[in-house]
């Protein structure tokens, strides 16, 4: 009665553990294979060039340039950036280089990791840049600065160098890759609209608005006590599934086993 | 036996079954997608403005002259030019031969009108270019203005100059700042041919002021490649072009904003209000960038509110610096309560707060006021104010979650089974227990 008992507990504790997902291995980042380089840049948030996680930067500039590009990103995502900026001439100077990320609101976000502001001495030929950003909530208070899904901005620049260095030829190498996606995050809440920045042009309204007619309330008697129909309901089923096999198979287990 | 190892079949297939339900339920996010940008009306304008001066005649780029070196390079943008830009050149100093500074201060001509390129036609005005005269700066950035014209899409200006400006007043740098205040959005980018101090100064300036970019070039590749990436760069971007707007010094008169990017310029130390119109269930999301386009000290900051119209502070956002930068930046949201008990903390004063089972809702107005904690340096001057750009997005708002009424996770799965599992075997050792115990008696 014991042995098969036991026996069942580690089937199932194995089963279990197989099917857990595995951790994010921290590997160094590279391209995604396939993805098209992309060779440009742009000099403010409403020319940052659109690039996708994974695709590589390769984009050649001039000391001093502001340097932009926005990539998308969706709950529950973690991104890295790493950089690195070539110097192919001589230099006078050290100089300091930063990394910046911005959400679609052009909020500043956090690094987690990385060197995000390293300074390179005159001799350096070239300086590596990096930042981890936190991972991507889906849901946040509106006056909190949390990450949300939405675009976020790029920004590479020099932040100081002597002077006469400034202008000079430099290539930088970026890539923003995706570390780990697909868990869950852990929010309940659901940003309806992600912070994707509206980049159209606006117009000056002459006249207070008019009132808008109010919009239909009909959402059915049962909206007001059921809860949105989210994933817990799957989880929450299979859960109760199990534990009514699981039922059946200890019940089982206690019985004697069957003499020939 | 049997019994067990049927069971634990029957259980890891119920296993499988979740693991390949979950991420199926995980997978369920909104992709953010880009705004579908509408086909712009104007073509994409470039204006390439060449010094022609008489120290363009110097041998110094790779054992060249200078003005050979610029002329190879406009020869290969000219035939690497995207079909739909319109590109135009304008030379300084290119005819007056005399020593009149007054005659020679007023030499600049456009030798290739902005429009559709005729590749042999502008190949044919650059290749007769002779280094001559002064240098004209300021007057050929006007000029230059002038010939892209005014219009709703950015205009990019490449300046190609070796040496400073020799003509001022206007000096360049303000003539440069007074264009890109103007309501056209203007991008001065610059390149120094073999630059000294002076006119790298000169240029970093021009290139500050109007949001433009300046590169030094040492080679004939150099100075091709850069003007053939800011000619991509001006058809790639033009259409990035914020509409105008001026801020008011008070709210109740300040301009009402719909969804877009604004421009605005503010002086220091000044506010600059703005009004949204946010409906109940709708949630407003601001942000402000100020860009530094003079000398300030180093350290700066940024501060947008959203008041209520009785002054009550809504919500802020705040950025601040220290040192090289070129714009500082700083965002917020702000949720409009749809729910009627809360309508106190929510609407105006002077808005009408609508009552529950009412037909209509008016909608709230949110003040938005931009300030900023520049500190001029001494000479640095106050007017026009730095360029301000705002966005304002008014979308759908994200109330807050309830509590979850179910479980979610691994963890619960392995709970709910191990407790069906020890209930099982409690009832089947029970049961057994009566069993024997109702045979016995």
């Amino acid at each position: 009665m014991r042995t098969p008992l036991i026996r069942s507990g580690a089937v199932l504790v194995a089963a279990t553990a197989l099917t857990l997902p595995a951790a994010p291995a921290l590997a160094a980042p590279t391209p995604s294979p396939g993805a098209a380089t992309v060779t440009k840049a742009g000099t403010s948030f409403l020319t940052a060039t659109g690039i996708a996680a994974g695709q590589p930067v390769r984009v050649g500039a001039s000391t001093g340039d502001h340097l932009y590009w926005s990539f998308p990103a969706r709950a529950g995502q973690l991104h890295e950036i790493t950089a690195t900026v070539s110097f192919p001439k001589g230099r006078t100077g050290a100089s300091t280089w930063t990394v910046e990320v911005f959400d679609g609101l052009r909020r500043r976000q956090a690094c987690t990791a990385g060197a995000q502001t390293p300074t390179a001495t005159a001799s350096a030929t070239s300086v590596a840049l990096g930042c981890a950003l936190r991972q991507v909530r889906s849901w946040a208070e509106p006056w909190s600065a949390d990450p949300l899904p939405g675009t976020y901005y790029v920004r590479l620049s020099v932040v100081d160098l002597p002077e006469p260095d400034l202008g000079l030829p430099i290539d930088v190498d970026l890539l923003v890759s995706e570390l780990g996606d697909g868990d869950a995050p852990a929010d309940d809440g659901e940003l309806k609209a992600p912070l994707v920045p509206n980049t159209k042009a606006g117009t000056v309204l002459t006249g207070e608005p008019s009132a808008a007619p109010a919009e239909d309330d009909d959402e059915g008697l049962l909206a007001g006590w059921l809860p949105d129909l989210s994933s817990r309901w799957i989880w929450t089923t299979i859960g109760g599934v199990l534990a009514a096999v699981a039922g059946v198979v200890g019940f089982a287990l206690t019985r004697r086993p069957r003499r020939p | 036996m049997i019994n067990i190892r049927r069971s634990t079949t029957v259980l890891r297939g119920l296993l499988a079954a979740t693991v390949l339900v979950g991420p199926v339920v995980a997978l369920g996010g909104p992709a953010p997608a880009r705004a579908d940008e509408e086909t712009p009306a104007e073509p994409p304008r470039v204006e390439l403005v060449l010094d022609v001066s008489g120290s363009m005649r110097a041998r110094d780029i790779d054992g060249r002259s200078r003005i050979a070196v610029a002329q190879q390079a406009f020869n290969e943008v000219v035939d690497a030019l995207p079909e739909e830009t319109q590109l135009g050149i304008r030379v300084l100093g290119a005819t007056y031969k005399g020593k009149d500074k007054k005659v020679g201060c007023q030499d600049t001509q456009q030798i290739v009108p902005v429009g559709q390129v005729d590749r042999t036609q502008a190949k044919a005005a650059v290749a007769t270019l002779r280094p001559t005269g002064f240098t004209p700066v300021g007057l050929a950035l006007r000029s230059a203005a002038r010939d892209l014209g005014t219009g709703t899409t950015a205009r990019r200006i490449v300046l190609i100059t070796d040496g400073e400006d020799t003509c001022a007043p206007p000096d360049p740098c303000e003539v440069a700042r007074e264009l890109a205040a103007q309501g056209t959005k203007l991008v001065v980018d610059t390149l120094g041919l073999a630059p000294d101090e002076k006119v790298r100064r000169q240029l970093l300036c021009i290139a500050n002021a109007t949001g433009g970019t300046y590169a030094s070039a040492q080679s004939a590749d150099e100075l091709t490649g850069r003007i053939k990436q800011l000619v991509d760069r001006a058809r790639d971007t033009y259409t990035a072009a914020p509409a105008v707007v001026g801020g008011s010094a008070r709210c109740p008169d300040a301009p009402l904003l719909a969804p877009g990017v604004y421009t605005d310029r503010e002086q220091f130390s000044e506010h600059r209000w703005y009004r949204v119109p946010v409906r109940a269930g709708q949630e407003l999301r601001a942000s402000v960038s100020i860009a530094l386009d003079r000398p300030v000290n180093p350290d700066h900051g940024v501060l947008l509110r959203a008041t209520a119209p009785d002054g009550r502070e809504l919500v802020r956002g705040v950025d601040a610096g220290s040192g090289r930068t070129d714009v500082v930046s700083a965002g917020l949201r702000w949720s409009a309560v749809a729910d009627s008990e809360d309508e106190d903390s929510a609407g105006g004063g002077e808005t009408p707060t609508p009552t529950p089972g009412d037909a209509t809702a008016a909608p709230t107005t949110v003040c938005l006021v931009v300030s900023n904690a520049f500190a001029p340096r001494p000479g640095t001057r106050a007017d026009p104010g730095m360029p301000i750009e705002l966005t304002v997005d008014v979308v759908a708002s994200s109330p807050a979650p309830a509590g979850p009424d179910l479980g979610r996770g691994w963890v619960l799965l392995v709970l709910l089974t191990l407790a069906g599992l020890i209930t099982g075997l409690v009832a089947g050792l029970l049961t057994r227990w009566w069993v024997a115990t109702w045979r016995e008696n």
